[in-house]
Parts: C-alpha cells; sequence; structure tokens
C-alpha cells in the first residue's frame, strides 16, 4: 500500500488529487494508495444530502461531492483518509467496504482506549451516543474514493451549522473531548495508517499491492 | 439491442438511486464506459456499460430508485 500524507489542504485540491490517483489506480499504474490529509474548512454535501440540512455557513465553503451520504464538515484537528482501493473478486461489494471502514476506526479508536462501535443502519463510528467519524465512499471502475473522517480534535461548533449525515439530533464528539492528552494530528496519522493495515477480513484482499 | 441492468453492488442491497447519467440518449457508448452513478445509503458508484453501440433508451430517470437486475437502459 502507498501512502500519502498531504498535510492540512484545500478540499478542491485534495478532491482533484485523489481523483488522478484513482484513475491511476484503475489503469493498472499505481497500487493500492493510502491518502491522508487534514482539511481547511468545508462542509460538502454527498448524493444523498440536501442543502436543506445546511442552517448556517458563516463563511464556510459549500461543496457538492460524488460520494454517498449526506452533508459533512471537515476541518483542522478532523483526520480524513481517502483508500483508493481497487475492489477484486470477493472485495467487490461496496457496503463490504463500508463495514472494512467502520473496522479500521474502530481499531483506531483502540489505539487510544476508545471503545467504538458500528451500528446497522447508520454507517460511521459511535461511541457511546455521539458519533465520530463519518463515512462515505465512491466507487468508479471498482476502484474506492473518498473515505473516512475522524474527528481527533477540531473545532466541533461548525457541526451545529449542520443536521451531520441528514440525521435528526445527532451528536458529533472527538478524541480531545475523550483523552484529555498527548493528542498530536500527526501521530493520529500514523496510527490511521497503521489502523488500515491491520483489519483484516478486506485489509487482506484489498491492502495488497 | 442489448439490456444494460443494475448489478449486484453488495449483498443484502436490493436496490439503489439513480444520481446522474453521464450520458444522454442517442449517445455513442463503448463496452467500459461508466455510464451512470448510483447510490445507496452512503456509496455512490458508478455503473460500467457492459456493451458498445448507441444509447438508445433511458429507463431509469434520475432520482428513481431501481432494483437489482431492473433495467438502466438499452443499448442498440
Amino acid at each position: 500500500m502507498r501512502y500519502i500524507d498531504l498535510g492540512l489542504s484545500d478540499y478542491k485540491e485534495a478532491y482533484r488529487f485523489q481523483c488522478e490517483v484513482r484513475d491511476n489506480v484503475a489503469a493498472g499504474i499505481f497500487g493500492n494508495t493510502l491518502i491522508i490529509t487534514e482539511h481547511k474548512s468545508v462542509i460538502t454535501i454527498g448524493r444523498k444530502g440536501s442543502e436543506n440540512n445546511i442552517f448556517k455557513r458563516d463563511a464556510i465553503e459549500v461543496l457538492k461531492v460524488d460520494r454517498g451520504g449526506d452533508v459533512t464538515y471537515h476541518g483542522p484537528g478532523q483526520v480524513v483518509a481517502y483508500p483508493i482501493f481497487k475492489l477484486e473478486n470477493e472485495a467487490r461489494d461496496i457496503h463490504r467496504f463500508l463495514r472494512f471502514l467502520e473496522e479500521v476506526g474502530i481499531n483506531f479508536l483502540n489505539k487510544y482506549g476508545v471503545k467504538g462501535e458500528a451500528r446497522p443502519g447508520a454507517t460511521g463510528v459511535w461511541t457511546g451516543d455521539s458519533k465520530i467519524a463519518s463515512i462515505g465512499i465512491g466507487v468508479k471502475k471498482w476502484v474506492t474514493y473518498h473515505g473516512i473522517a475522524i474527528n481527533i480534535n477540531p473545532d466541533l461548533v461548525p457541526f451545529s451549522f449542520i443536521k451531520p449525515c441528514g440525521i435528526d439530533g445527532v451528536k458529533i464528539t472527538s478524541l480531545a473531548e475523550l483523552v484529555k492528552e498527548g493528542l498530536n494530528i500527526q501521530d493520529a496519522k500514523r496510527d490511521l495508517k497503521e489502523s488500515f493495515e491491520e483489519v483484516p477480513l478486506l485489509a487482506e484482499a484489498v491492502c495488497k499491492g | 439491442m442489448a439490456e444494460l441492468k443494475l448489478p449486484e453492488l453488495a449483498e443484502g442491497v436490493n436496490e439503489a438511486v439513480v444520481s446522474f447519467w453521464h450520458f444522454k440518449e442517442g449517445d455513442s457508448v463503448k463496452e467500459g464506459d461508466e455510464i451512470v452513478e448510483m447510490a445507496t445509503d452512503k456509496a455512490a458508484f458508478n455503473v460500467p456499460c457492459k456493451f458498445s453501440g448507441v444509447l438508445k433508451k433511458i429507463a431509469a430517470k434520475e432520482g428513481d430508485t431501481v432494483k437489482v437486475g431492473q433495467v438502466l437502459a438499452i443499448i442498440e
């Protein structure tokens, strides 16, 4: 698995980059690639989403994007992983890939002593009664793009501007609310990359190359 | 004439919604072209065309819910 850290990126630039990588993975030029980044503040609307789920935007840019799911917020302090993986054979199941991303998120939280869980019908990673990671993917030529966003220590206020994932009354939390000390974005990126390498099931099928 | 049907996207997933067509009726398409984008709850999936020819008829409009195996388009 190739690994690319885009640092703090503009959403649109990172989007163009992941599409380029995706097309190269689809063409067999690149092997599977994991892109990890933090985004500058942005609100994105997925294919299932509606602008009605944005109550306020202040100066935050709003973009419609080609992933599944509804409205979400990205900003500094949130680690976003874009697994650009070619799905082959038994891995060609887009919802199994969503479950794989949940497992990766749960594995990641485990490293911080936080118990994460998946909820049937509410894709993402939850802890207690709050959501800590959002998931939405796109698939082109059986290559995945978009991915998972985990709140490490972002400003959570902008989440109150939206109805996250289009779900009423959803509480959003971050690792910083649960683990007070020793959080560092670079460490979190490394830990998330490790989680992608550690999680079995599809990890074995798709992380080769 | 060939019917392009919604393929199986995932175990237990029986339907998806048409997000938009990358082609319009009358366009030439070839095998492997991503012809239409479908969405399930958290995934957007581009359906590759299985045939080469002319997109004769679009059988499911944007916003329509389509079942697995249902005809999406007719290619001639």
